[in-house]
């Protein structure tokens, strides 16, 4: 069993959120960078609970991004995975970022590619897809769980209005959230293990540029909060139906 | 050369988030001088020819059963054939779970530079550029789409839906419709009516109610407002709710006309996911908890004399209307 994991870096939930050089560019000074959660709590921990169960398995990272990621791919070395492969260059856009993974894929003929279902920073939801569309392999979007019976993965999956089991034949493309696994706390063993731990650099591929970001902005401040007193909530449904005309 | 609007439907029928991307793709077929038409999917129950109304002329169908169930790259080689028949340049999908799953494929097959999380009409003075919503509602990215064809996945909620009337012809299209590798085992229905994305009102919850016995009153206040319910992220960890009705940052972003927080102390994680509601009621026994920052309308107060007050009113204002 082959698995690859593909992580990516984020700032920090808490980072405060500017732009510089005409809002053209995040403004990461200072800011604390972590690996996306959904990479690190689901796809990851699924990813070594596998291993675990299957001690042959092996287990890739692979991440997309300049030398600066490098201690995000550590830590995430630290909780598990045999190797990690840096794709050498900026995360571009969703698809730069899938074609250099499925890059790195077809070299190495993967049973199981995981994804987060998203980063929290560019929020795309589609590098497992393009991943799947390029390597012509299934793919389970939004799973909450996920099984392994030989050669053939069990998946609950969101669908709209609800959820959906299914069953495909390996190999398979899955992005993960929330239910797929819990979240771990590296120990001292891991964090020293991955200190000599394989990371890999690679070059990219040359990638055509299909979007490009022009600018950020940010969203307008609210107007002050307006107080109602708490012994007169029915004030507060007035408001509601002849002020904001909501209810 | 046509826009080409990506039809999805639950249980037999088309759901708002598809009537906002008609009414959004008809919207942009205007402003780039083509024609809109939409692409349906599979089998329904609804009359497609009504779907006119909101400004669609020609609605195409793949009529298969298969296609009902979600195999996101046989429905994407169904798509990219579609694609090649209509000549359609540019695609719009609801960024809705279905949406989510098919359009990046869509995008690697076409190579096709594709935009998700859309949250207006684009900007074609000069090129051809979308805005979206980055780092989790924080902030709003302006993207160029550099490619001849191009794929957007509209963020529901962001777009009001339009009716300038009218009937859709029917065209059925001939495609064939491979096997699929995705088998279904079973399905569950998601607990509440209304779909935490698509609702206009959302009542939350935090961990100030103390436990999953106090929910009465929120449920309450919801059916009462045609609201569906949420909650903050600890809330969903400690099982007092289901993990589908977990907002924020690592939960479902969301943007309903009215959300209404009562006990979440608005930390910056849960913000990120609701910030971008239009209006935001907080309920909150401490004056100094940060949400009041971000909020509208306040009641600083103890949410177990507070809400049984509001659900009064709102009967009352209910029961006169
Ligand atoms: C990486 C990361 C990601 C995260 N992602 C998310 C996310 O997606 N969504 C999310 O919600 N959180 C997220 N969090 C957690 C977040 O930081 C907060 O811990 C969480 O939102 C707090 O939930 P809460 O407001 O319900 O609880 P608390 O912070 O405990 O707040 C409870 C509030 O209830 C009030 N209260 C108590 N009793 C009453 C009463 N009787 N009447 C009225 N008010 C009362 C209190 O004053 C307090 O403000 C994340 C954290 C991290 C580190």
């Amino acid at each position: 069993m082959k698995i690859l994991v593909c992580i990516s870096k984020t700032p920090d939930t808490t980072a405060k959120i500017a732009f510089k050089d005409n809002n053209t560019k995040f403004a990461a000074e200072g800011v604390q960078w972590i690996i996306n959660p959904y990479d690190e709590w689901y796809a990851l921990v699924r990813a070594i609970e596998l291993k675990e169960k299957d001690p042959s398995t092996t287990l890739h990272l692979v991440t997309v991004a300049t030398a600066d990621a490098d201690p995000v791919v550590r830590k995430a070395l630290a909780l598990g995975g045999d190797e990690a492969i840096r794709v050498n260059a900026d995360s571009h856009d969703c698809y730069y970022v899938a074609a250099q993974i499925a890059e790195v894929a077809k070299q190495n003929s993967y049973d199981l590619i995981f994804t987060g279902k998203e980063t929290i920073d560019y929020n795309g939801s589609s590098v497992g897809g393009i991943i799947a569309g390029l390597l012509n392999m299934t793919y389970i979007s939004l799973a909450t769980k996920f099984e392994l019976n030989g050669t053939t993965a069990t998946v609950t999956r969101e669908i709209e209005g609800g959820e959906e089991t299914v069953q495909a034949a390996l190999p398979v493309v899955v992005s993960c959230q929330k239910g797929v696994a819990e979240q771990r706390i590296p120990n001292m063993k891991g964090i020293m293990g991955a200190r000599t731990k394989p990371l890999k650099i690679m070059e990219p591929v040359a990638i055509d540029m299909l979007t490009s970001v022009v600018s950020f902005d940010l969203p307008q401040a609210k107007a002050g909060v307006k107080l109602i007193p708490a012994d007169n909530p029915a004030e507060l449904v007035r408001l509601l139906h002849e002020e904001a005309k909501l209810i | 050369m046509s826009v080409l609007i990506f039809i999805d439907h639950t249980d037999g029928h088309v759901k708002k988030t598809s009537l906002e991307a008609l009414s959004y793709g008809a919207k942009v077929a205007a402003q780039t001088g083509n024609a809109a038409e939409g692409i349906l999917l599979g089998t329904v129950a609804d009359d497609l020819t009504l779907l006119g109304k909101y400004g669609i002329k020609k609605i195409n169908r793949v009529n298969n059963e298969i296609l009902n169930h979600l195999d996101p790259q046989l429905i994407a080689d169904v798509l990219a054939e579609v694609v090649k028949q209509t000549g359609a340049k540019i695609i719009v999908f609801p960024n809705n779970v279905t949406g989510k799953a098919i359009a990046p494929i869509l995008s690697a097959k076409l190579k096709a530079g594709l935009v998700s999380g859309v949250v207006s009409l684009p900007d074609t003075s000069n090129g051809f550029i979308v805005r979206k919503s980055v780092f989790s509602g924080k902030a709003f990215a302006n993207v160029s789409i550099n490619t001849e064809i191009k794929i957007i996945s509209l963020n529901p909620n962001s777009y009001q839906i339009q009716e300038p009337g009218g009937t859709a012809e029917i065209v059925s299209l001939d495609i064939p419709v491979g096997a699929s590798k995705i088998k279904a085992l079973s399905t569950s229905k998601s607990s509440g009516d209304i779909p935490l994305s698509e609702a206009e009102i959302v009542v939350s919850g935090g961990r100030g109610l103390k436990g999953p016995e106090n929910w009465g009153m929120i449920e309450e206040l919801a059916k009462l407002l045609g609201a569906a319910t949420a909650c903050s992220r600890p809330v969903a960890d400690e099982h007092w709710r289901p993990h589908n009705e977990h907002v924020g940052q690592t939960g479902l972003a969301i943007a309903p006309n009215l959300y209404i927080a009562i006990g979440i102390s608005g930390a910056i994680q849960h913000l990120a996911g609701v910030n971008r509601s239009k209006t935001i009621v907080v309920i909150n026994k401490d004056p100094e908890a940060p949400f009041f920052k971000a909020a509208n309308y306040g009641i600083v107060g103890d949410a177990f004399e507070v809400v049984p007050k509001i659900i009064q009113a709102v009967k009352q204002l209910k029961g006169a209307q």
